[in-house]
């Protein structure tokens, strides 16, 4: 009889601790990957031919032409 | 590689307007979608501030975490693009970017919500470069031609910037240090420069 009070108490104390607990209540954002076409690169039509090098170089000087203190002074 | 950014210097826009109308032309943007803006704060009050905005391409882009159909893609170059064929039109996107960038143009008679168009750096979209489709629905890939944003190449008092950031960075901290701050970046002697000797006084008597 002792043990069945014992073991109906131990039960009674683990049921009504349970609700004490503490979950993780923040979601976790997972970032999603682009699910659209594959773009070509800049560089990949008639004009550079694939040429990397040169599209960077134009670019950067078509970069330096917003600069007025360069463009003025040479 | 380059990182693509735009820098709007707000002590040289003049509100003309000028990149906003170049933009809507060379992408033949439709009517009440408006890609780039001139925003001006304090309006008609002594020293007003425009500024001209569009999409930042953020490096890490608001648009981008939000978008529940996973549309949206960055370049290599630091663009962010994204596929319109993907879009949904949920306009989730605009509530998340600070800028206002995502446009939607109304999409037949009731109304309805068309999907997502916003500034592509003038870089076009997933599409072929230079095709027909790309044109139809992203504009003109400047990009791929060798040339930059045409807002900010067009700009009249280049104070809007479009490429590189870190060539973008060396010509606005030129900018600055030349121009000094306060009172020395705008008024008569900054634009006509300081007189080497004091202006002649009218002569006494009136007039002559």
């Amino acid at each position: 009889m002792r043990r069945l009070t014992g073991s109906v108490l131990v039960a009674a104390v683990a049921v009504s601790l349970a609700g004490c607990g503490e979950h993780e209540r923040v979601v976790v954002y997972k970032q999603g990957q682009y699910q659209g076409k594959p773009d070509t690169k800049p560089w990949d039509n008639e004009s550079f031919a694939g040429d990397r090098a040169q599209w960077e170089a134009t670019i950067k000087a078509r970069n330096q032409s917003q600069n007025e203190y360069r463009r003025i002074n040479g | 590689m380059a990182r693509m950014k735009f820098i709007c210097d707000a002590e040289r826009c003049i509100e003309c307007n000028g990149c906003v109308t170049a933009c809507k032309n060379e992408h033949e943007v439709p009517w009440g979608v408006n890609r780039r803006r001139v925003v001006t704060i304090n309006d008609g009050v002594p020293g007003e501030r425009s500024m001209s905005v569009a999409c930042m391409h953020c490096s890490d882009a608001p648009c981008m975490a939000v978008c529940p159909v996973d549309c949206f893609y960055r370049t290599d170059e630091g663009v962010v693009l994204h596929d319109k064929d993907l879009c949904i039109g949920c306009g989730y996107c605009f509530y998340a970017c600070p800028f206002g960038a995502p446009q939607f143009p109304q999409a037949g008679a009731f109304g309805l919500r068309g999907k997502m168009d916003k500034c592509t750096f003038c870089a076009g979209g997933p599409e072929k470069n230079a095709s027909e489709d790309e044109f139809r629905k992203y504009g003109r890939n400047r990009l791929a031609e060798g040339k930059l944003p045409l807002c900010a190449e067009v700009c009249s008092t280049k104070a809007l910037l479009g490429g590189d950031a870190d060539v973008l960075a060396d010509i606005y901290r030129q900018r600055v240090t030349t121009r000094g701050k306060g009172a020395d970046i705008w008024g008569w002697s900054t634009a006509y420069g300081k007189p080497d000797a004091p202006a002649r006084q009218p002569d006494a008597g009136g007039k002559s």
